[in-house]
């Protein structure tokens, strides 16, 4: 499969990544070599396989409803930008 | 049908609800924080909800629990397999740059909701889907001119998203919709339903059409917050849409939202772009596997939902649809009247209930729980009447008092010596006195003007402060005044 240039910028868009125009292109050719590799997988008759969850099997581990965490509100903060009052402080966000 | 008349004739409007309802547990959906409402911000957030690096999320089970139960509430299909995906976008209340949500393998399937409507009917509307997820954090916008808080205590609180089916075609049926699903909630106890507090939220989608035709390009508006609010935001955006295509113009779909001081819609992101939330398999949680045994004991539990006690309360108690409705809305009204009603006439507990009591709460501005009047004083109060101690209208004096002081009916009766004249003899006196003051209205009676009775019963219980049985007056007056 291979990427045109604007659905590139697109993805990098939703990924809030910065790319320069000039380095569209390179990076069209990249993902796409990428793509070509993992769709050898297609190549599989996966007809009657069901999808595989998990390498051991297991289910999903639960929790009971205790209140086990929390609390620590400063260690929380400690790699903020910014904070004041207990808060995240960001760049206003309104519309 | 209830249409909209626009220039171009009848348009009907079709809504559909998803609602966002936060599930009563302890702790997160994948974590172990608490998740009371009102703490300090931040206090409730542990390293999964920030979202540090390495942090990996566990599912509570009494979170799969409560949708489980919910699900066997709305009578749908439980998906004994489901899946959790990531829903990808960006917004600083969302610290893990995604949302673990269900998307196309949900924990609930196709159910349904019976509306109550005003008019005593009845109709189904279908359910689409019930899904598990986490709620983002919450963001502050007026705290400073140039910046947003953001409190992470709410970041990954369990929520039931509900999505109903376009099934709805009024605001009233919206309104319905709304109240049903919160009711049925509350008795199932897997959501306190309250829209204050943000704990059940609403986003309406709304379109337009001539009867009969295709749907029309929808709207959303988001985040509504109160059942008021969702009628008049239904209202104003079918007539905006209506008014658009008449114009030739046509409806762009897009996020709205509900203005609540201007009263109208208006548009949320001026330049937004196609929702690409590039879901995939969360592949930090397997799928979610459920005992179809542990279902069956979670369906044995149940308690009785709504729509049985309405079926019951008709049946066993022969009330209106009306009446039971407005008993079985919360449970906690449901239960009261039950108690009241026990061993006496349950027409009779139901006006008590509904009229007086609801009357005097609603005006207090109190819920039932808080009640000054309990089951038992209001059941004495009723006896009262039946074994003839007081009369209805004197029952309404003492009812007052009872509110008042919250003192039993017996006790005030006794007090304020309101006890009925049952004393035939004092009853007579009374009426004696009455005609022989009133000659003249008496041969005005006897000459055939009927409707005089009326005054004398009156007079006769102006002069027993109330007090007579209005049975005697009535059967010693019509014998007197024909003698």
């Amino acid at each position: 499969m291979s990427l045109d240039k604007a659905t590139v910028a697109k993805i990098a868009h939703l990924a809030r990544i910065k790319v320069p125009d000039d380095e569209l292109d390179h990076l069209a050719g990249e993902l796409s070599q990428i793509l070509t590799f993992v769709e050898q997988l297609g190549e599989v008759d996966t007809q009657d396989v069901p999808p595989m969850t998990s390498v051991a099997a297991q289910t999903l581990r639960r929790r009971k409803d205790e209140v086990t965490d929390g609390g620590y509100r400063d260690a929380v903060l400690s790699n903020g930008p910014e904070t004041a009052e207990g808060f995240y402080v960001v760049p206003k966000v309104v519309e | 049908m209830s249409y909209i008349q626009g220039e171009t004739g009848d348009w009907e409007i079709v809504i559909g609800l998803e609602v966002h309802a936060q599930v009563i547990s302890n702790a997160k959906l994948f974590s172990g924080a608490a998740t009371a409402f009102g703490a300090e911000p931040n206090s409730q957030v542990s390293f999964v909800d920030a979202a540090f690096p390495g942090m990996l999320p566990v599912i509570n089970e009494h979170c799969i629990e409560q949708a489980v139960r919910t699900g066997l509430g709305l009578k749908a299909q439980i998906n004994l397999h489901s899946v959790f995906d990531r829903k990808n976008y960006f917004y600083a209340d969302l610290p893990q740059g995604y949302q673990i949500s269900q998307y196309l393998q949900p924990i609930v399937g196709k159910g349904e909701i019976v509306l109550d409507l005003p008019d005593g009917s009845s109709r189904t509307v279908g359910v689409t889907r019930l899904h598990l997820e986490q709620d983002a954090g919450k963001s502050l916008h007026d705290q400073h001119p140039a910046k947003t808080y953001i409190d992470l205590n709410r970041s990954g609180v369990a929520l039931m998203e509900i999505v109903s089916e376009p099934d709805m075609r009024t605001a009233e049926e919206a309104g319905a919709y709304v109240r049903k699903l919160r009711s049925i909630l509350r008795y199932l106890g897997t959501c306190d339903g309250n829209m204050e507090e943000g704990s059940m939220r609403c986003d309406v989608n709304v379109s337009v059409r001539k009867p009969g035709a295709p749907f029309g390009t929808r709207c959303e508006i988001k985040n509504v917050n109160s059942i008021r609010f969702v009628m008049q935001a239904i209202e104003y955006e079918a007539r905006r849409q209506i008014e658009i295509i008449e114009e030739g113009g046509k409806i762009d779909q897009e996020t709205r939202l509900w203005d609540t001081t201007k009263f109208v819609t208006r548009s949320m992101r001026s330049k937004e772009e196609a929702h690409d939330y590039r879901y995939f398999p969360d592949p930090d949680l397997l799928p979610l596997e459920l005992d179809p045994a542990w279902v069956e004991d979670i369906k044995r539990t149940l308690p009785e939902l709504p729509d049985d006690k309405k079926a019951r309360f008709i049946s066993e108690y022969k009330l209106s649809p009306y009446d039971a409705n407005v008993l079985v809305s919360e449970k906690a009204r449901a239960d009261f009247f039950e108690a009241v009603a026990k061993g006496r006439d349950p027409k009779l507990a139901a006006n008590w209930v509904t009229g007086e009591l609801f009357g005097y709460l609603n005006k207090a501005g109190k819920e039932i729980e808080e009640s000054p009047v309990s089951a038992e004083n209001l059941g004495g109060l009723i006896d009262l009447i039946a074994d003839n101690t007081i009369s209805g209208r004197i029952a309404k004096e003492v009812f007052e008092a009872m509110f008042e002081t919250g003192e039993k009916p017996a006790d005030i009766v006794e007090k304020k010596g309101l006890r009925q004249v049952t004393d035939t003899g004092a009853i007579e006196s009374s009426i004696d006195a009455v005609l022989a003051a009133n000659a003249d209205k008496v041969a005005e009676f006897r000459s055939g003007k009927d409707k005089l009775f009326g005054f004398f019963v009156g007079q006769v219980m102006k002069a027993t402060q109330g007090k007579a049985n209005p049975a005697l007056v009535n059967e010693i007056l019509m014998t007197k005044l024909k003698g």
